[in-house]
């Protein structure tokens, strides 16, 4: 009953994110998304795990994206989707991740009830939020919801004896790498696309 | 033995780092350089004679195909680390250094950390190539995008920097999607056995033997989609057509010799992502699904490439799209399968030679004469004749030109596909060579020929070409150049070797 | 069997009562928020009564759509709360898919609003009418996928009282309390309905983040432009018509979540929970800003998301 709950709570907190106004709420969700991630883990068994996962995506992450915010202070103006398609777009992901559990012959016991089409929902969603925010801040928050998706993805081979659960927990070294760039390199809002007419038009 | 390729490199990249010195830098890098070539060719040479090299508790483990490209960039890194020596001296010497789009000055990033990261790359890419466990690939993979982050931002203006972002932000999500594909290959291999819904898993999982050992039992809907996660997470970083948008960017903005490094070498190694999946859907029995998604990705890269090379003038992202053209031929060679696999394989040889040497010379043409534009640059001949000549045999190798070992490769490629009898293929093909022969001849002879730019200053036009800038290209040009008369009995036998794990035939070609 | 009949008309009759109270609980509660007194809490009543005794005033251009509406909104709000059910008794005009006829005859009413609006020619009006159409025209998806919700829930727990599966698809059966608590057994989607079906009292009886009902003349208002030309008894059946409709919401919102109780505290408990959704309202009206027009729908759309969403969920688990 946990399990299912949190899983419900991940659903709706991936819709939220789509609809976040704005970085801030946008990082309180990650936030609450990592603690999610986290009770699941220890409702597996995995304490040790689960508390690293805490600890990595429910406090430092967050804090780090959070200060850099505060650093940058800059607010998001300009999107490339809005809310409603954003939103819209989530609940189709979630229906087509729905109809790829039904359509893949998914080993039976494997995953418990719901977590793939959760896990590719929040996939989806985290891909939404990179392509559809103008910010940098955001599409890293982006970043870090599509990877949290592969991670839950992963989270019942670990029982299995693959290592793709760990590895994916070195994904977020790309996240703080990330954010350390923005931070250093006080990348606001994403970069006009590098057009090459300019070099057409030097011709003597 | 095998260890001390990737930790080698790591450890020198420490020291690099620690003391930061920078003539002892200077002198690290080469040397590095010459003892991983000589490691990499006895490897090499073990794996032509039928060993099985292994070490750090298996994890390292080459085969034929990863040999291959684990020689490609030790070659270029030793040509790229003599050619850095005077690159770096000539940085470091620069009385001013400004931005050439905006005129803005701007500083260089620390040469230590410069070289580090050089030494580190080199590390991930030996990693990526040597391993046979699927996991550690991905984490070199990842490694290699995060060492060459900071080359591409070796200048730092505000142009490199975007392109540092982008080549990053694409990247990382390609590298999150081929993890994803990972993942979807464990969950294939997760079948009910005996009636029972028990995990196939073991121990030594995630290694490639592995899976194609068990590849028969696996669930083929999955394995498919594995395949194409896989292909578009490494196919990012390998620039395939619709993935490509960071390529031209990062490798204009970067320094030519992290250019011709990332265009030689580091698409190889993603290719070598996309072939691990390959090889499993062929063991599996449905390497058609696989081959025909490449040989679909292949075109479009090649058609895309063709479009963009045309009217380009800046003369280093026309490179970088030749690299894709050149990464679509492998990605269709091994697709097509057959005769065209060995071709696709001499043919990655000779690009990765031909490419470094044309990033090379960029960089020599973009220190004479300061721009991107090659409606600017005339005169070659001129004004710097021993790199303007390369500049055009490396034009005529890498489009494919006759004595240049890439109209070998490429020729190899064509039997192939008409070996495959795919008429509409071959069609597509050659119009996009065709085009982009043109498109590269004119940008190349107009820099060539012509008269000497009058507005060049007279230190510039009187200054002679130093030997660290001509003699790495010009070696690499003669290789090539080799390749194209004669290509040795033994190369052909290793080529084959690593073809037959792609699934090409055994068979000797008949030229 | 005879004591039952007369439980529902009385609870009705209880409602058509209280109903102008809502509305004065949900001014008294802005009230205290700010700081002020307030109006007295039958404030409402006062109104209507004071609007009664006084006569008309009819603008000469306008005919007999304007001279219809305020009886066909208030017949509309009268006959569809008679068919939702009060306090977890059925309404002895529910049928399987009455749901879609309630809806509707708030659909009639809303129709009925906006041409006698756009009958009296005034250009004023007329914006008011076209945003109330546009907005209704949002948050009637919501309002069904939210009834779709909680048919599906009543089809999966399989406990009404009935033979047929059509009954799933009545208001009795839909809002009977089962919903109340389910979503602590493995049923957590059916938080959101209640969620949804808050926007839309929100967004349908223009509360605050989509309109202001204490502004008469700002030019981003919805209701209370359209009602701009009428007076005296008509004003008086368009208010209270609009009470009904705030009722006929909070109830809905009640009712999923009052569990199945016995007679007397199930009734006290869902009058109850009314006065408490007209707390919140104003609550919300006090701590919220009126929404800008253009993010009005992305509100709306979120409601139907959420809907859509739990009619997912409610789908697969």
């Amino acid at each position: 009953m946990f399990f299912a709950n949190v899983i419900f709570l991940l659903l709706l907190n991936d819709l939220f994110l789509l609809a976040a106004p704005g970085v801030t709420w946008l990082i309180r969700l990650t936030a609450f998304q990592g603690v999610l991630l986290g009770s699941l883990l220890f409702d597996m068994d995995h304490a040790l795990l689960g508390a690293a996962v805490l600890g990595i995506k429910g406090i430092l992450l967050p804090v780090l994206l959070a200060r850099t915010y505060k650093h940058i202070g800059r607010r998001e103006k300009t999107r490339h989707l809005n809310h409603a398609i954003a939103v819209l777009m989530g609940v189709l992901g979630l229906v087509f991740s729905l109809w790829l559990e039904n359509r893949m012959d998914l080993m039976p016991g494997l995953f418990p009830d719901l977590l793939f089409p959760a896990a590719i929902t929040t996939l989806f969603c985290g891909l939404i939020l990179v392509v559809g925010r103008a910010t940098a801040l955001s599409q890293v928050i982006g970043y870090l919801v599509a990877e949290n998706g592969i991670f839950l993805l992963g989270a019942p081979l670990m029982a299995a004896g693959a290592i793709w659960f760990e590895l994916a927990l070195l994904l977020d070294i790309f996240v703080a790498v990330f954010v350390m760039g923005i931070a250093i390199g006080h990348i606001g809002e994403k970069f006009e696309s590098m057009d090459t007419a300019r070099f057409r038009s030097l011709r003597d | 033995m095998l260890e001390s390729l990737v930790f080698l490199p790591l450890l020198a990249g420490g020291i690099m780092l620690a003391v930061g010195n920078s003539s002892l830098c200077r002198l690290l890098l080469p040397l590095v350089a010459l003892v991983h070539t000589g490691i990499s060719t006895r490897v090499i040479i073990q794996v032509a004679c039928g060993e099985r090299p292994a070490g750090f508790f298996g994890l390292l483990a080459p085969d034929a195909l990863g040999t291959l490209f684990l020689m490609l960039a030790s070659l270029l890194f030793l040509a790229t680390s003599f050619y850095s020596i005077g690159y770096l001296r000539e940085e470091e010497q620069a009385e001013e250094r400004t931005c050439i789009h905006d005129g803005r000055p701007f500083t260089n990033a620390p040469e230590r950390r410069f070289t580090a990261c050089l030494c580190f790359f080199l590390s991930a890419m030996s990693m990526v190539t040597t391993t046979p466990h699927l996991g550690v690939l991905w984490v070199g993979i990842e490694a290699t995008t995060l060492s060459s982050a900071p080359l591409i931002y070796f200048h730092q203006h505000r142009r490199s920097l975007e392109a540092t972002w982008k080549y990053l932000i694409i990247c990382s999500v390609g590298i999150a999607l081929a993890l994803l594909g990972n993942i979807l290959l464990s969950i294939a291999f997760c079948v009910p056995q005996n009636g029972a819904a028990t995990i196939v898993l073991t121990d030594d999982v995630d290694s490639l033997g592995w899976f194609m050992a068990h590849a028969g039992q696996a669930s083929l809907p999955w394995l498919k989609a594995a395949f194409i996660f896989l292909l578009v997470g490494y196919g990012c970083k390998m620039g395939l057509a619709p993935l490509h948008n960071w390529l031209p960017d990062a490798h204009s903005e970067a320094p030519s010799l992290v250019s011709a490094l990332l265009s030689g070498a580091l698409l190889n190694c993603a290719l070598l992502g996309i072939l691990r999946g390959h090889q499993i859907l062929l063991a599996a029995g449905i390497g058609g699904f696989s081959s025909s998604l490449l040989v679909f990705f292949g075109l479009v890269s090649l058609v895309i490439a063709a479009i963009f090379i045309v009217g380009q003038g800046h003369y280093k992202r026309m490179l970088a799209y030749s690299s894709v053209e050149h990464m679509g031929i492998l990605a269709l060679g091994i697709g097509v399968g057959g005769l065209a696999v060995q071709g696709a394989l001499l043919h990655s040889i000779c690009h990765s030679l031909a490419k470094c040497l044309l990033f090379l010379l960029s960089g020599n043409i973009l220190a004479r004469y300061h721009t991107y534009s090659s409606y600017d640059v005339h005169g070659m001949r001129l004004a710097m004749p021993v790199s303007g000549a390369l500049w055009l045999a490396g034009f005529l190798a890498v489009a494919g030109s006759p004595p240049f070992g890439i109209f070998v490769s490429e020729m190899l490629v064509l039997k192939g596909i008409f070996a495959h009898g795919d008429l509409v293929s071959a069609i597509i093909y050659l119009a996009a060579l065709a085009v982009i022969f043109v498109g590269l001849s004119v940008a190349v002879l107009r820099m060539v020929q012509g008269s000497r730019p009058g507005d060049m200053p007279a230190s510039l036009r009187k200054r002679r070409e130093p030997a660290w800038s001509v003699v790495p290209p010009a070696i690499l040009a003669l290789i090539v150049l080799g390749l194209g008369i004669w290509i040795p009995d033994w190369l052909w036998q290793y080529l084959d070797k690593a073809a037959a794990l792609v699934g090409g035939q055994l068979a000797a070609p008949d030229f | 069997m005879t004591e039952d009949f007369w439980i529902f008309p009385a609870q009705f009759l209880l409602s058509l009562l209280l109903a102008p109270f809502l509305t004065g609980i949900i001014n008294r509660v802005k009230a205290i928020a700010a700081g002020r007194h307030g109006k007295p809490l039958l404030q409402c009543y006062y109104d209507i009564w004071r609007l009664c005794r006084k006569g008309e005033v009819i603008s000469e251009s306008a005919s007999w759509p304007f001279l219809l509406g305020p009886s066909i909104v208030l017949g509309s709000g009268l006959l569809a709360l008679a068919m939702l059910p009060l306090g977890g008794f059925a309404s002895p005009l529910g049928f399987a898919g009455d749901f879609i006829l309630a809806a509707y005859l708030l659909g009639l009413g809303r129709f009925a609003l906006m041409l006698a609006a756009l009958d009296t020619g005034s250009a004023f009006e007329g914006m008011g009418a076209s945003r109330e159409a546009a907005f209704g025209a949002l948050a009637e998806p919501a309002l069904f996928l939210a009834f779709l919700v909680l048919s599906s829930t009543c089809l999966d727990l399989g406990h009404y009282s009935t033979r047929q599966t059509g009954q799933a698809f009545s208001l009795g059966v839909m809002f009977h309390g089962q919903a109340a608590l389910s979503w602590l057994h493995g049923k957590p989607e059916l938080v959101i309905v209640p969620l949804a079906l808050f926007i839309l009292l929100l967004a349908e009886n223009c509360r605050i983040p989509v309109d202001d009902p204490n502004t008469h003349l700002e030019l981003t208002m919805i209701h209370e432009v359209m009602i701009l030309d009428q007076s005296g008894p008509s004003l008086a059946m368009l208010i209270y018509a609009a009470c009904l409709k705030l009722w006929f919401f909070a109830a809905l919102v009640a009712a999923l979540v009052v569990p199945p109780l016995p007679f007397w505290a199930g009734t006290g408990l869902w009058l109850f929970a009314v006065m408490v959704v007209g707390i919140l309202v104003g609550i919300v009206e006090s701590v919220m800003a009126r929404l800008r027009m253009r993010r009005v729908p992305h509100l709306l759309g979120m409601a139907c998301a959420l809907a859509a969403f739990a009619l997912i969920l409610a789908q697969v688990s």
